[in-house]
């Protein structure tokens, strides 16, 4: 069921590195610690390391090496982070080796996972669910471990932990911001934009007036940098919410118009004359027919406008706003280099950016699920 | 060019039924151009044709005679530029108003996000039946071309012959009394073709409906007609209208008989006489 023939040279390299993890100190400063002087854990976790290496090497490698690679590889990776405060002050080739090691210990595992081709359809589920964690934990991991490990100042770019340390000591604020620039801003700026778009593009579609006029108008807007609005929004809207709502709504409002139009062309000339000869009006066409066609391209719309919604609402908050806001916040604690809280601001941000999409996306897939592109 | 049929279908019809003819379809001197970039093209020239109730005229041609577009124009899908035609004794427009016809186009053209019942249902939705109507007359039709059992699948879940009974059976549920058909087999391979055929033929005479039907294949035209339309290109027009008088009731086998092969000859003669200027 594997693709790759060769040996995995992933494991080969991983195995030299544990060499190195072994011979060489962790530290860099001051009297130097190796890793075998550490007690009969970090033995153990090392002998193990260099057998799941071994196991490894072959392509078609047995399901016992990827579930010893599943196992070890990360008990490796917690035995690292704990030995992050020792090697706080620089940190020496031993500890690299061993984190090498594991970055291409992970790596032959998401290698091995990702060409498994899993007949079960549980199975496959939990896979498609599987490598992107690991592989996202092992980025953080590294980010942890570089940052922390070449001492890079935190003012540059905190590691993860210290984000994390951030986000459940700050809740409430986050929450606050959260609520302001999400839950008001977002959600209000895209339902009006989204619905204007919509409707106007079903008024462009039926007056050729509206269709010559506004939509090379349309198509002009949405290429403009529309965020320069702000500043004005804000004069004409004051400093709360309303004015970031109303950036929203003009973020949103041309691709919903555009692909809405698009979309209602997409009914075959077929489908068409078939409803014509139903004697069907205008509003019965529309509803079971173009409409129905055009949800591919509203999705693709709504899907599009809920990235532009977050940008448009946090960036609009850089040009005034009430001392609340994700962008408020943003702009004010990196002038006073609490960039741990930034931090901490964009993965909310990114979290809540991916839970709009990640909606949108299933919702897309119930409702067009005729679509050649979902079909089952 | 013989124009006039003589033979009038045995009547199952209702008393009030004229005692002329009752001619369904009725096109006098049409003709209709195309105006394109590359100048006007006559798509169709002096046209002549009346259909009766009852009868299976089939319109053969090579591809660009003009017979899908005639049909087109009978289904108030194209408007003529000259002559004239009625449906039902109405104009095309006022016949499509009043859904008269049923039509069933060369691909199945069934939306793919409905199911196979609610397809068939949705020119019954268009019409505004009352639910218990819809879903009768949604059972009868699947029932009447086999597709029993396939009410909630998917088109793309269906084969293509399986698909283009669907929407035949779509086109019968508005219970029209003429069914217009465009080469509505001819995207289907020759084994299924023939079973349609066989299928076809049995509801028409199940149901005694006038039918109009479009193909470019001679056995299909021969074995289904009445009557046989041969039209010839450039600019459209009718060359030959043959009168079958094979019997009502016929199965395939009547593909080998001397009467068949006869009308069949006759059509391919008439075909190469209205293409000899070409090849």
């Amino acid at each position: 069921m594997r693709q790759a023939q060769r040996d995995s040279w992933q494991a080969l390299f991983a195995f030299a590195a544990l060499v190195a993890a072994v011979t060489l100190p962790i530290n860099a400063e001051g009297p130097r610690i190796y890793v075998l002087g550490l007690g009969t854990e970090a033995i153990l976790i090392l002998l193990m390391l260099f057998l799941t290496a071994v196991a490894s090497v072959r392509p078609a490698a047995s399901d016992i090496a990827d579930l010893m690679l599943l196992f070890f590889v990360h008990v490796g990776g917690y035995f690292a982070l704990t030995l992050l405060p020792a090697v706080a002050d620089g940190a020496g080739w031993g500890f690299w080796g061993l984190v090498i090691a594991l970055w291409l210990l992970a790596w032959r595992l998401v290698t091995g996972l990702s060409a498994l081709e899993p007949s079960n359809r549980a199975y496959a589920m939990l896979l498609k669910i599987v490598v992107p964690l690991i592989f996202g934990i092992w980025l953080l991991f590294l980010w942890e471990v570089v940052v922390v490990g070449t001492g890079v100042p935190a003012v540059l770019l905190p590691p993860p932990s210290a984000i994390w340390a951030r986000i459940t000591t700050s809740t409430d604020i986050l929450w606050a911001d959260f609520n302001q620039t999400f839950l008001k801003a977002v959600i209000a700026g895209y339902a009006i934009g989204c619905a204007s778009g919509f409707l106007v593009a079903i008024a462009a579609d039926r007056s050729p007036f509206l269709k010559r006029g506004l939509l090379p108008v349309g198509n002009l807007v949405s290429a403009l940098p529309i965020i320069g609005m702000a500043p004005i929004m804000v004069m004409w809207f004051g400093f709360d919410w309303q004015s970031k709502a109303a950036v929203v709504v003009i973020m949103t409002f041309f691709p919903m118009l555009v692909n809405t139009v698009a979309g209602l062309a997409a009914s075959d000339a077929m489908q068409r004359d078939l409803m014509q000869t139903y004697a069907a009006d205008y509003w019965q066409t529309l509803i079971k027919l173009r409409l129905q066609a055009a949800l591919p391209f509203i999705f693709n719309a709504l899907k599009i406008n809920s990235t532009l919604a977050l940008i448009g609402a946090i960036v609009a908050e850089f040009f005034g706003t009430p001392i609340v806001g994700m962008g408020f916040r943003i702009s004010t604690e990196v002038g006073r280099l609490a960039v741990d809280m930034v931090w901490a601001e964009i993965a909310v941000a990114a979290l809540a950016g991916s839970v709009f999409y990640g909606v949108l996306a299933l919702l897309e897939r119930i409702v067009t699920f005729w679509h050649p592109s979902f079909r089952t | 060019m013989t124009n006039e049929t003589t033979t009038r279908p045995s009547s199952i019809l209702a008393p009030d039924t004229p005692p002329e003819k009752d001619t369904v379809i009725k096109v006098d001197k049409l003709s209709l151009t195309f105006q394109t970039n590359d100048g006007p093209v006559h798509a169709l020239e002096d046209i002549n044709l009346e259909v009766e109730r009852g009868e299976f005229v089939s319109l053969i041609g090579p591809s660009g005679c003009g017979k899908t577009t005639l049909l087109r124009v009978i289904a108030d899908l194209e408007r003529q530029t000259g002559g004239s035609i009625t449906v039902n004794g109405v104009t095309p427009r006022e016949a499509r108003e009043k859904r008269a016809y049923g039509y069933v186009f060369q691909a199945a053209a069934l939306y793919p996000w409905r199911t196979i019942a609610r397809n068939v249902a949705l020119p019954l939705e268009i019409m505004g039946l009352a639910r218990a109507e819809r879903t009768r007359r949604v059972a009868d039709n699947l029932a009447l071309v086999n597709l029993q059992g396939f009410e909630r699948k998917y088109p793309w879940q269906l084969s293509g012959g399986m698909q283009q009974r669907a929407s035949i059976a779509r086109a019968l549920a508005v219970e029209p009394d003429l069914l217009l058909m465009d080469e509505p087999f001819g995207a289907l391979d020759e084994i299924v073709r023939d079973h349609l055929n066989e299928q076809l033929l049995q509801l028409w005479a199940k149901t005694n409906k006038t039918v109009v039907f479009v193909t470019h294949s001679i056995p299909e035209a021969v074995f289904l007609s009445t009557r046989i339309v041969v039209m010839s290109p450039r600019p459209g027009r009718i060359h030959d209208i043959i009168t079958s008088n094979l019997p009502k009731q016929r199965s395939l086998d009547i593909r080998e008989t001397p009467e068949f092969l006869k009308i069949a000859h006759r059509v391919r003669e008439g075909l190469r006489a209205g293409h000899s200027y070409e090849d």
